[in-house]
């Protein structure tokens, strides 16, 4: 055991080692693998290709012997196949003719009519031809291959091939050999071409079998240029009776001498016809293969957590492959040959290599701790399957080795085989494999880092970082978080449902598939159906394009033209077929004919597809061979007046003028033109399809897609007044009438909104208090700044007017006025409209400063209302509150407004001391409003119908309240200072009377209780926490009990209602708290300036997420049963899974409206927009529905949002209220 | 074949609304679950049939007589339709005995594997049929050796080699009745050589089937195991 435990501990070393290696060096590792699979595979190359084509040889002819049938002593130079008799000898007479000298008064036809006429004389002298000596009189009847029957294919050619006696094949043929016919026949040209096929065919056609050479080469057509007709006499013979064949070569030589032929006629060639592969092995052959890949499918699917999956299950199987490949290789370079059907034994090879191994390594490497350098994570994910990956090899070793021994030689060769690529696939595995698998992890990590990146780099450039010492960044982890976020962001991707269809498709790749399949069947088909394809599409071509039924199906071969141009001087091949008695078992199921091809290849290139067409048709053939003797040349001259003599009356009819031909013979290559013309056709016809394809397409994206989307990517045009609201893919839900009820009063824009359900308490910048009734819009009361500003204020409101026209505009075009730059941006702008006050400006750099940061690091001035905007009105005052003394002789003069603050100029006029009355906080409970002053003051006033009285006033702070907390007759406030005051509201009733009146919806809520004037209302402080927070408090919220409070110095922290206990200090962002969301179900959310979320467990304190959600600080949060919805400085409205934290998706606000958002239930959710407000399924993240709040609302965003119980929503924007009451929203409610 | 079956047997499940009747709901489910399977081990089984009566064919050891057909029915008519429920019935039978037993088989349960397994008993009827062997002993002896790897390799569980060897046993024996009887008979080739591959083919058959059934099984237990938990 202790052996074993050492080999494993070495196993594991030498692996975390080679991981290390591996990871460090991807690069050279890779290069190096390489160069070495294409070292071991370079011996394949001297592999013959497999192939079935036909296999040639060549013997002379002098000494020709019949093979004899068992191999001889010498293997040597002779083929296998070279025993026995061949199925049959072909001879071929190759005919010349030409009309010569060419006489102007011909026509084009008599080029070729007369040549062709002496093909039926020169039949009649070979048939008749009789070799007599002393061994007896012998006639081609008694030596030629005789034929019986047809293959089926081919019975639609009986008029034109022999269908019984000799099989004799020449262009006479087509006229059934009968002189007459073709001299009756008005146009040779369409009896020739009738049969041939449409189209661009590369195969042999019925011309091509029947005139024996290529049909371009017989020169039978009104164009040629060198007036010669070439054709052959094709004859099959059973037997070789030399001296038949020699006199029958004499005397055609003696009769029509070839002057000058270059012929030679020594050699004979044998043609064998290999094993045709039949659909019966085809169909298990493609089974295996079928099962291989389900095989290699199954297996890379397994592949997951990895960068490219595509990538690495290609890595895979190039592993395998190469291995195998280099198996070969390796085997064959040390003296093995293969001997097996590679094609057969590849799958099982495969199979018996397997993946396993590579997939292994997979999952153990991404196992691995993710925060791990990726070097290490190779190097430990080796190491952990080292053991099983040497034992698995081991085994398989050793089954390889036993079957081995099992002493078959196919078997053994098979092991072989399979032992080297077992071992090379190992070091694929290792080298190869694993090096990619470390460039993935790699990539993986580095995507995360930018996926992360731009949150922090895209922070704007106005904060400068000495006034706002940011914390640090949070750093980039890569937490599984990252991996998993993208893909659940599709399921409830807000989309219409058109575009989901478009999606499904692009998301399955339906098109690409379907093009690939498309692909691979056109590539069968052409295979198939190829020259160098399959058998069957020949005979069905040739039984179709020719209804000639002879027995003998010959074949074409192809004679090029001597460069030379003497009409004699070229030299043909030819091929035949014959199916005959030697074939007796083949002609009783249809008598097969087998083509014979002759190739001379001294003079002629046969293109081996022609070859093959031959060695298609002959699988009569199979493992048989036929001897091809010498051709032999026979050449006419036709004078003219033959040809006119010959000529049929009709030829004259479609004869233009021949042109004479400057040099008959010049052009050798005269017909390719006419191959050229239909090659550009069908390159035109090509061009001009795809032309109309790509307008069709075009029309029908201009059909489907009438918008332009990327050319406006940051305006959505989806608040845009005028145009139809819809959503980034532009989708235009339906509107229907919902008309907002505008609640207009304030002078000055809208500062604190605070509502229990049933009023409505809104306060502006002036200090002026008004509340309305929820339900009607009526405003109820007015309270006046402490009731001294109403009249002293009326003169700068005029003023203000003047101001606004151009503040808005200002405004409107910084857009994020809200945002923390918009005080840097404003600056100059204010600058220009006020030229007079430069200096005043000049010597306050400090204060661009503060309120370039102010927004996330000072307290918001009316944190406690709903939906928390941010303002910079109290702070900015503060600043110059401070900043006074020092500038006190400056001031002398009105003091100067803040800067990004157009909304208070109306407090221009007012002295400073008029300061301390801005309201910073406001909520209301009953029917008591408190207002938290930036004078540290509190007040609490009585609302009724009539007056708005001021009940009672707490000035005991001194630091600003920036937030508010009212609850169950507990009033929290929080101070700039960061402390924290708790008052108790008591009541003296003096009658006894307590009402509790409470909203019809607020069922959750405990009633408020309703306070009538006549009591004695009295506010005392009862507890106060001096160092609450290290800095300034920036939120509050109160709710079941609990107070939750954040702040500036990172904290959150929870305190009990009743006792002002601190009950939990939460840690865990990185950045000041910005927003803090609980409710009565105890839910507590916070995020921070660093764009963090976390939800907390409110009993236990403990963190329950942490996502990062935003680029800058979040601003509001608001919780569902399922989701958290938080929006940031980004604009963005992100909707996250609670319980996952998985974002699922999000929605783009427009600029400084980021923060306006409502939940009306579990399922809507409101956001506000330029003038509008748009409700969301929050489910699927469907836009609903898109509200306008009024004609003259345009370029106000809407910057705070309230929801009401009600479900009616009041929004701010500007100095108006909007109070959009929605029916259907409550009908989709209930 | 894996996802058509997932789809469907999902579509099963979907369509029964899991609260009402839910006893009637998991037997209809059941019973269509096993239909299911049973069809489609069928047809793998003929598929497999016609295949490898095709390497048969091309050996010219054919092992029933040639009716005329094209080459891929060459065999009986009833001879693929048999081997289909056999099969189906083996593909049943090893779950369900698995599931007598106790646990479900674990040893690589993937498809890959499944394919692997599939892959090499094709290959083991090409050796048989393609490979020149010396002698019957020899090819005897080969092809048990490679059944067996093809058992350790693919299954290991005890069960599975029982039930190989019983039905190996009893098919072979069916076969040979069935050619005294003259129901068909071998071509060329000698009985010997015919009886010597038999057994064996029949065996890795078994093996294999069984695998692919169990396969198919774990869509059923994980399905079942799902509702449980959400019960």
């Amino acid at each position: 055991m202790t052996v074993r435990e050492k080999l494993r501990q070495k196993i594991s070393a030498g692996f975390y080692w080679h991981g290390l290696l591996c990871a460090s060096y991807p690069v050279p590792i890779i290069l190096f693998t390489a160069v070495c699979i294409l070292t071991c595979c370079y011996p394949l190359l001297k592999l013959p290709l497999p192939g079935t084509g036909p296999v040639e040889f060549t013997t002379g002819v002098r000494d020709y012997m019949v093979p004899p049938q068992e191999p001889s002593g010498d293997p040597g130079e002779r083929p296998d196949w070279y025993r026995g008799p061949p199925v049959a000898y072909i001879q071929q007479v190759l005919v010349k003719a030409a009309v010569s000298p060419w006489d102007n008064r011909l026509v084009p036809v008599d080029a070729f009519r007369s040549p062709l006429g002496r093909v039926f004389s020169l039949l009649d002298e070979i048939r008749n031809h009789v070799h007599s000596d002393s061994s007896g009189v012998r006639s081609l009847e008694a030596l030629c291959l005789q034929v019986t029957d047809l293959l089926p294919g081919l019975r639609r050619m009986q008029a034109l091939l022999p269908e019984h006696g000799c099989l004799l094949v020449s262009p006479g043929n087509y006229w059934q050999n009968q002189r007459e016919l073709f001299d009756s026949d008005p146009d040779l040209l369409r009896t020739v071409q009738q049969y041939e096929p449409k189209g661009l065919h590369t195969s042999a056609t019925l011309k091509d079998l029947l005139f024996g050479v290529h049909g371009k080469q017989t020169g039978v057509s009104l164009n040629s240029r060198n007036r010669v007709v070439t054709y052959t006499i094709t004859m099959a013979l059973r037997h070789y009776d030399v001296r038949f064949l020699g006199s029958l070569r004499s005397r055609l030589k003696q009769l029509h001498p070839s002057a000058n032929c270059s012929l030679r006629e020594e050699h004979m060639v044998h043609v064998h016809f290999k094993e045709e592969i039949g659909v019966a092995e085809l169909i298990p052959l493609v089974t295996t293969y079928i099962i291989l890949f389900a095989y290699i499918y199954f297996s890379t699917r397994k592949i997951d957590m990895v960068k490219s999956k595509w990538g690495l299950a290609l890595a895979a199987v190039v592993t395998v492959l190469s291995s195998l490949l280099m198996s070969v290789g390796l085997c064959t370079l040390f003296g093995l040959t293969p001997t097996l059907n590679g094609g057969e034994i590849f799958p099982y090879l495969v199979v018996v290599i397997g993946l396993e191994n590579v997939l292994v390594l997979t999952k153990s490497v991404v196992s691995t701790p993710v925060d791990l350098e990726v070097k290490l994570r190779i190097a430990q994910g080796l190491s952990n399957e080292s053991w099983s990956i040497m034992k698995n090899m081991a085994t398989e070793l050793c089954i390889i080795l036993i079957g081995y021994f099992t002493l078959v030689p196919a078997i053994q060769e098979f092991c072989l085989f399979a032992v080297v690529g077992l071992v090379s696939d190992f070091f694929l595995q290792m080298l190869f494999f694993t090096t990619v698998l470390s460039i993935d992890i790699r990539r993986m990590e580095l995507a995360d880092l930018n996926r992360r990146l731009p949150a922090e780099a895209g922070m704007p450039p106005a904060k400068p970082g000495p006034l706002r010492p940011r914390e640090t960044p949070p750093p980039p982890r890569p937490s599984p978080h990252t991996i998993t976020l993208q893909t659940p962001a599709f399921r409830n991707l807000r989309l219409p449902k058109r575009l989901r269809v478009v999606y499904f498709l692009a998301r399955t790749r339906l098109a690409q598939r379907i093009i690939m399949a498309g692909t691979v069947i056109w590539i069968g088909i052409l295979l198939y159906t190829d020259p160098a394809g399959l058998r069957t599409y020949l005979a069905a071509q040739v039984s179709e394009q020719s209804p000639l039924g002879g027995a003998g199906l010959p074949h074409l071969a192809v004679a090029p033209v001597f460069p030379g141009g003497d009409p004699t001087g070229t030299l043909n091949v030819l091929p035949q077929a014959d199916p005959t008695p030697a074939l007796s078992e083949n002609l009783s199921q249809g008598g097969r004919v087998p083509p014979a091809p002759d190739p001379e290849r001294s003079s002629a290139g046969v293109s081996s597809s022609q070859l093959r067409v031959l060695h298609c048709e002959s699988h009569v053939l199979c493992r048989r061979y036929i001897s091809i003797l010498p051709v032999i040349p026979v050449t006419f001259h036709v004078t003219p007046r033959e040809a006119l003599e010959t000529r049929h009356p009709q030829d004259t009819r479609h004869a233009p003028p021949l042109q004479t031909d400057p040099s008959p013979n010049a052009l050798p290559h005269g017909a390719p033109v006419q191959t050229d013309l239909t090659l550009y056709k069908v390159a035109a016809l090509g061009l001009a399809a795809g032309v109309l394809l790509v307008l069709l397409l075009f029309c029908l994206y201009r059909l489907l897609c009438p918008r332009n989307y990327g050319q406006n990517g940051v305006q959505h045009g989806r608040r845009r007044r005028g145009d139809l609201p819809c959503d980034d893919y532009g989708y235009s839900p339906p509107v229907s009438e919902i008309s907002p009820l505008l609640l207009r009063g304030h002078n000055m824009d809208i500062e604190c909104l605070a509502s229990d359900g049933m009023l409505l308490a809104s306060c502006c910048l002036a200090g002026q208090i008004r509340v309305w009734d929820a339900q009607t819009g009526d405003c109820l009361t007015v309270i006046p700044n402490h009731g001294l500003r109403r009249c002293s204020s009326s003169g700068g409101w005029e003023h203000r007017d003047g101001w606004d026209a151009g503040a808005v505009t200002d405004l409107e075009t910084l857009g994020g006025a809200e945002g923390q730059d918009a005080g840097g941006a404003g600056y100059p702008v204010r600058r220009r409209a006020a030229p007079s006050r430069p200096t005043l400006f000049g010597d306050q750099p400090d204060l661009t400063a503060l309120i370039d940061t102010s927004f996330g690091q000072q307290p918001p001035s009316q944190a406690p209302s709903a939906s928390s905007g941010f303002d910079f009105g109290g702070l900015v005052e503060r600043a110059y509150l401070e900043h006074e003394p020092s500038v006190s002789p400056v001031f002398s003069a009105p003091p100067p407004q803040p800067v990004q603050r157009r909304r208070s100029l109306g407090d221009q006029p007012m002295a400073p001391t008029d300061w301390d009355s801005a309201v910073w906080a406001l909520e209301l409970r009953g029917n008591l409003i408190a207002a938290g002053r930036s004078s540290g003051k509190l007040e609490v006033c009585l609302w009724d119908a009539v007056e708005g009285s001021l009940r009672c006033s707490n000035e005991d702070g001194v630091s600003g309240i920036t937030a508010l907390a009212f609850l169950n007759n507990r009033i929290v406030a929080a101070r700039l200072n960061g402390s924290l005051d708790f008052f108790t509201v008591d009541i003296n009733k003096p009658l006894g009377l307590l009402q509790y009146r409470g909203g019809p919806g607020r069922g959750s809520m405990p009633p408020s209780p309703c306070y009538s004037s006549d009591d004695v209302i009295s506010c005392q402080l009862t507890r106060s926490v001096q160092c609450a927070h290290q800095k300034p408090i920036t939120v509050l919220r109160a709710a079941a009990g609990r107070v939750v409070t954040g702040s500036q110095d990172h904290t959150v922290r929870v305190y009990r209602l009743e006792d002002s206990c601190c009950l939990f200090t939460l840690q865990g962002h990185s950045g000041g708290i910005t927003a803090i969301y609980i409710d009565q179900t105890m839910v507590l959310a916070s995020g921070g300036q660093d764009g963090a979320i976390c939800l907390w467990d409110v009993l236990t304190g403990s963190r329950v997420s942490h996502v990062y959600g935003h680029r800058g600080d979040v601003t509001s949060l608001v919780c569902t049963t399922s989701c958290v919805i938080s929006s940031g400085l980004d604009d963005l409205i992100c909707i996250w899974d609670r319980s996952t934290g998985i974002k699922l998706y999000s929605i783009q606000q427009v600029l400084g409206c980021g923060a306006s958002f409502g939940v009306i239930s579990d399922s809507l959710l409101v956001t506000g927009g330029q003038g509008c407000v748009s409700f969301w399924d929050l489910n699927f993240g469907d836009l609903l529905q898109t509200v306008y709040l009024g004609a003259s609302s345009e370029g106000q965003g809407v910057r705070q949002l309230v929801v009401l119980d009600n479900a009616a929503i009041v929004c701010d924007f500007g100095s108006e209220l909007s109070l959009v009451y929605v029916p259907s929203v409550l009908e989709k409610l209930d | 074949m894996q996802q058509k079956y997932s789809q469907r047997l999902f579509y099963v499940t979907g369509a029964v609304p899991p609260r009402q009747g839910s006893y009637n709901a998991a037997i209809a489910d059941q019973t269509a679950n096993l239909a299911i399977r049973g069809l489609l081990l069928f047809l793998i089984g003929v598929f497999l049939a016609l295949v490898l009566n095709l390497l048969q064919v091309q050996r010219n050891v054919t092992l029933f007589p040639p009716d005329g057909f094209a080459s891929i029915f060459s065999s009986a008519w009833w001879v693929p339709p048999c081997c289909g429920t056999a099969s189906a019935v083996i593909g049943l039978l090893y779950p369900c005995i698995d599931r007598l037993l106790g646990e479900p088989h674990k040893f690589k349960r993937e498809w890959s594997s499944v394919m692997r397994c599939v892959a090499v008993f094709v290959g083991i009827n090409h050796a048989s049929a393609k490979v020149d062997f010396a002698n019957n002993v020899q090819l005897s002896l080969t092809l048990a050796a490679l059944s067996i790897g093809l058992w350790w390799t693919f299954d290991r569980s005890c069960s599975g080699l029982g039930l190989g060897f019983a039905i190996a046993f009893l098919a072979t024996l069916t076969t040979q009745l069935l050619v005294y009887n003259g129901l068909f008979q071998y071509t060329s080739p000698d009985f010997l050589y015919v009886r010597s591959w038999l057994p064996c083919i029949f065996f890795a058959g078994v093996i294999t089937m069984g695998s692919i059934g169990r396969q198919l099984a774990m869509y059923e237990y994980k399905v079942v195991q799902e509702k449980t938990h959400q019960d």
